[in-house]
C-alpha cells in the first residue's frame, strides 16, 4: 500500500533528524576544535618559542568559580598579570577542601575572548587531572603557560576562567567499573 | 438481531455521532479541522489576554501593574502560546478543512492518527499553563528558552515546560506525516503535483520542514531535561558544554519555524487575490519553485539569529549573504501578488482586504527583516524592540491576517453561512489600524535604543510606548469583534450559495459542494475536467 510506505519513510525522517538533533554535539565540537572558537582550550601543545620573535605586553585575568554544589575554596594567588608573548609564566592556584570529608574535584577550562583560546598555550596544568583532597586539606598548584605571539593585535587581553567540578561519584563509579 | 445491524450501519454513514463523543472520538477531517480552529482562537485570547498585561505595564515607565518576575512569565508564554497554540494549529486546522477538499479526496489519509495529534494538544498547553499555579511560577527564560537560562537558572516547572514542548512536536510531526501521506497518495486522478492548489503546495513543503526540524528541537529540549536531571553538561560551560551550542541547534529548529508559520499564509493569500481579482494567480509554477526555495534557504541561514554571539567574520558573511539571498523567492511571491491584481476586475471583501494588507504589511516586515540580516547593523538592533517590531510585522498582520482572511474566505463554505459584511470590514479597518500603531512605533523605540524583554523603560520611549499600548489594547478588542462576528455567522447568518464568491468559479474543488460542505465530500474523486467544463 502506498501509503504506508510514506507514512514509514516518514516516520524513519523524523527519527532521522532526532538523531541529527544530536550528532549536532559532536559536529560542533569538531568544528569548534578546528577553528579555535568559543574559549575550547586543549592540552598541553607548544612548549617553547623562538626568542627572535617580536613580543608584545598582554593582560592575563585569572577567573575561578564553583560549580553549584561545590563547597571548596579555589583562588588565583593574584587576580591579574601582565605577560609578555613567548615567553614562560607561573600562576599559583589553591584548593581547600572545606568539607568534612574526602573529594576529589576537576577544574574545566575556558578562555575568552573566544577567539584567542588557541594562542593560550598551558604547558603545566592541574586542569588535566582530578584532584583528590583529604577533609580539610589545602593545595597550591602552578599553572604553567605562554601566550603565543601569533596573538591577534586587535587582542590586548585573554581571560582564563576554570570551574571547579565535584567529581567524587563519577570517580569513584569509574573505579568500580574497572 | 437486524435492528443492531442497522442501528450500527446508520452511525457509520449518516453524518457525525451526536454530544461529546462526536469530537473526542471523531475521525472526520472537517470534525477536526474545526477543532483545531478553535483551540486556536481560544489560545489567540489566553496569548493576548498575557499580550495586554505586557503593554499595561508597559503603558507607562517605571513599575506599574506587574512583579519583574511575573512580566517574564507574561513575556515567555505569550510567545510560546501564540506560536505553538495560535499560529500552527490554526494553519493545522486550515490544512485538515481544505487539503482533503482540494484535492478531491474524501478525508486525510490517517484519520485516527489526525484524531490523535489534535487531542494531545489541549494537553500539552494544559500542561504549560498549569506551570502557572505552582511553586516557582511559569517558565520565564523567553520563548526561545536559552539555556543555561533555561537549565541552571530556570524555575522547577521547566521539566513541564519540557514535555508540554515533547507533546506539541509530536502533534506537529504527526500532522504533517499525515498532510504528507493525504497529498502523495489521495489526489483526484489527473491533478499532478504541479496542478495542485499552491494553498495544498504550500503544506506539502510546510509538512516538510515541520518533519525536519521538530524533531531537533525535541533533540535540544530533551538534551535539557538530561542537563537538569541527569548531570550531563550539553550546555554548561563549565562542564565542557557550550551554551552557544544551544543557540545553535535551538535557530536550527527555530528558523525553519517562522518559515512553517509563514508559508502557509503565502497559499491562502494566493486563494484570496486570484478569487477577487478574477483572474488566475500570475505566475504559478515560480510561486511553486519560491516557496521550495525559501524552504531551503531556511535551513543554511539560522545563525543570523545570533550574529553577536563571537562568530568569525566568514560566518557572519557567510549567513548575512544567505539571508538576503531570501529576498528574491519573496520578492518573486510579492511581484506575483501584485501582477495577478494588476487589471483584475478587482472586489474588496472582507478576505480581500486582509489579503492586500498581509502583502503590504509582510513586505515591510520583510523589508525590516534585510535591515536586520546585516551583520554590522545588526549589532544595534540586536535585542531591541526593532526586533520585535520586526517580527511582529510578519507574525501578525502577516499569517494572523492571512488566518483571518482564509477564515473569511472559507467560512461560508464550512457553516453555510455568509458573515456580516459591514461588520467584518469594521473588523478589518480596526485591526489594520491598531496593528500600525501597535508595531509601527516598535520601530522607532527600538532604533533608539530601547531593549526587549525588560518591564521598564527610559523616559525618552514614554510617548511611543504609550501609543503602542493604546493600540494593542484596540487590537485586542477588534479580535472580539471577530469573535462575534464568527458566532452571528454561525447562528444568525444568512444562506450562502454553493458558489459562495462570484470570483471562485472554477477555482477549486472546494466550491462545485454544497454549502455548508456536507459531512462527507467526494467518496468517489472528482475530476479535472469537470472544473474546466463547467465554465
Amino acid at each position: 500500500m502506498e501509503a504506508r510506505k510514506s507514512v514509514l519513510k516518514l516516520t524513519l525522517i523524523t527519527f532521522g533528524m532526532f538523531g541529527f538533533g544530536f550528532t549536532l554535539v559532536p559536529i560542533y565540537d569538531i568544528f569548534c576544535d578546528i577553528t579555535g572558537l568559543n574559549g575550547k582550550v586543549t592540552g598541553p601543545t607548544i612548549t617553547s618559542y623562538d626568542e627572535e620573535l617580536l613580543t608584545r605586553e598582554v593582560k592575563i585575568t585569572f577567573v575561578t568559580s564553583n560549580n553549584k554544589r561545590m563547597p571548596w575554596s579555589f583562588k588565583s594567588s593574584s587576580p591579574q598579570m601582565r605577560v609578555e608573548t613567548g615567553q614562560d609564566y607561573l600562576m599559583d592556584f589553591t584548593f581547600t577542601n572545606t568539607t568534612d570529608k574526602p573529594m576529589i574535584a576537576q577544574a574545566v577550562p575556558s578562555v575568552s575572548p573566544g577567539r584567542g583560546a588557541k594562542y593560550f598555550h598551558k604547558t603545566e596544568c592541574f586542569c588535566f587531572e582530578q584532584q583528590f583532597l583529604e577533609a580539610g586539606e589545602s593545595i597550591t598548584i602552578p599553572v604553567k603557560f605562554i601566550i603565543d605571539p601569533e596573538l591577534p593585535n586587535d587582542i590586548s587581553s585573554l581571560a582564563l576562567g576554570y570551574t571547579l567540578f565535584d567529581v567524587t561519584e563519577e570517580f569513584a563509579n569509574l573505579q568500580a567499573n574497572k | 438481531m437486524s435492528a443492531v445491524i442497522d442501528s450500527h450501519h446508520d452511525d457509520h454513514h449518516h453524518g457525525p455521532a451526536k454530544g461529546i463523543s462526536r469530537w473526542l472520538y471523531t475521525t472526520n477531517h472537517k470534525d477536526i479541522g474545526s477543532m483545531y480552529l478553535w483551540f486556536s482562537l481560544i489560545m489567540l485570547f489566553i496569548g493576548g489576554a498575557m499580550a495586554m498585561v505586557i503593554r499595561a505595564e508597559l503603558f507607562e515607565p517605571g513599575s506599574q501593574i506587574v512583579s519583574p518576575e511575573f512580566y517574564n512569565q507574561m513575556v515567555t508564554n505569550h510567545g510560546l502560546i501564540m506560536v505553538f497554540g495560535v499560529i500552527m494549529p490554526a494553519f493545522v486546522g486550515f490544512a485538515n478543512w481544505m487539503i482533503p477538499m482540494q484535492i478531491g479526496a474524501p478525508d486525510m489519509a490517517l484519520p485516527r492518527l489526525n484524531n490523535l495529534s489534535f487531542w494531545i494538544l489541549p494537553v500539552a498547553f494544559g500542561i504549560l499553563l498549569s506551570t502557572f499555579f505552582m511553586e516557582g511560577g511559569a517558565p520565564n527564560f523567553g520563548w526561545t528558552f536559552y539555556a543555561p537560562l533555561s537549565t541552571e537558572y530556570a524555575p522547577p516547572t521547566v521539566t513541564f515546560f519540557i514535555f508540554s514542548v515533547h507533546i506539541m512536536g509530536a502533534s506537529s510531526i504527526m500532522g504533517s506525516i499525515n498532510v504528507i501521506t493525504t497529498i502523495l497518495n489521495m489526489r483526484a486522478p489527473g491533478m499532478t503535483l504541479m496542478k495542485m492548489p499552491l494553498f495544498v503546495w504550500s503544506w506539502f513543503i510546510t509538512a516538510y520542514l515541520l518533519i525536519a526540524v521538530m524533531p531537533v528541537l525535541a533533540g535540544a529540549v530533551t538534551m535539557m531535561l538530561m542537563d537538569i536531571h541527569a548531570g550531563t553538561s550539553f550546555f554548561k560551560a563549565g562542564g565542557g558544554g557550550d551554551p552557544v551550542l544551544f543557540q545553535h541547534i535551538f535557530w536550527f529548529f527555530g528558523h525553519p519555524e517562522v518559515y512553517i508559520m509563514i508559508l502557509p499564509a503565502f497559499g491562502i493569500v494566493s486563494h484570496i487575490i486570484e478569487t477577487f481579482s478574477r483572474k488566475p494567480i500570475f505566475g504559478y509554477s515560480s510561486m511553486v519553485y519560491a516557496i521550495a526555495s525559501i524552504a531551503l534557504l531556511s535551513f543554511v541561514v539560522w545563525a543570523h539569529h545570533m550574529f553577536t554571539v563571537g562568530m568569525p567574520i566568514a560566518g557572519e558573511l557567510f549567513f548575512m549573504y544567505s539571508t538576503m539571498l531570501i529576498a528574491i523567492p519573496t520578492g518573486v511571491k510579492v511581484f506575483n501578488w501584485l501582477s495577478t491584481m494588476f487589471k483584475g476586475s478587482l472586489t474588496f471583501e472582507t478576505p480581500m482586504l486582509f489579503a492586500i494588507a498581509f502583502v503590504a504589511l509582510f513586505t515591510i516586515g520583510g523589508l525590516s527583516g534585510i535591515m536586520l540580516a546585516i551583520a554590522p547593523a545588526d549589532f544595534q538592533y540586536h535585542d531591541t524592540y526593532f526586533v520585535v517590531a520586526h517580527f511582529h510585522y510578519v507574525l501578525v498582520p502577516g499569517a494572523l491576517f492571512s488566518l483571518l482572511a482564509g477564515a473569511y474566505y472559507w467560512i461560508p463554505k464550512w457553516t453555510g453561512k455568509m458573515y456580516d459584511e459591514t461588520l467584518g470590514k469594521v473588523h478589518f479597518w480596526m485591526s489594520f489600524l491598531s496593528v500600525n500603531l501597535t508595531f509601527f512605533p516598535m520601530h522607532f523605540v527600538g532604533l533608539a535604543g530601547m531593549p526587549r524583554r525588560i518591564p521598564d523603560y527610559a523616559m525618552q520611549f514614554a510617548d511611543w510606548n504609550m501609543m503602542v499600548s493604546v493600540g494593542a489594547f484596540l487590537f485586542g478588542i477588534s479580535q472580539l469583534l471577530f469573535l462575534f462576528i464568527v458566532l452571528k455567522c454561525i447562528y444568525n447568518g444568512k444562506e450562502a450559495t454553493n458558489e459562495v464568491w462570484e470570483g471562485a468559479k472554477n477555482k477549486g474543488f472546494e466550491w462545485t459542494v454544497d454549502s455548508p460542505a456536507p459531512y462527507h465530500t467526494f467518496s468517489s474523486p472528482p475530476s479535472l475536467e469537470s472544473l474546466k467544463t463547467s465554465s
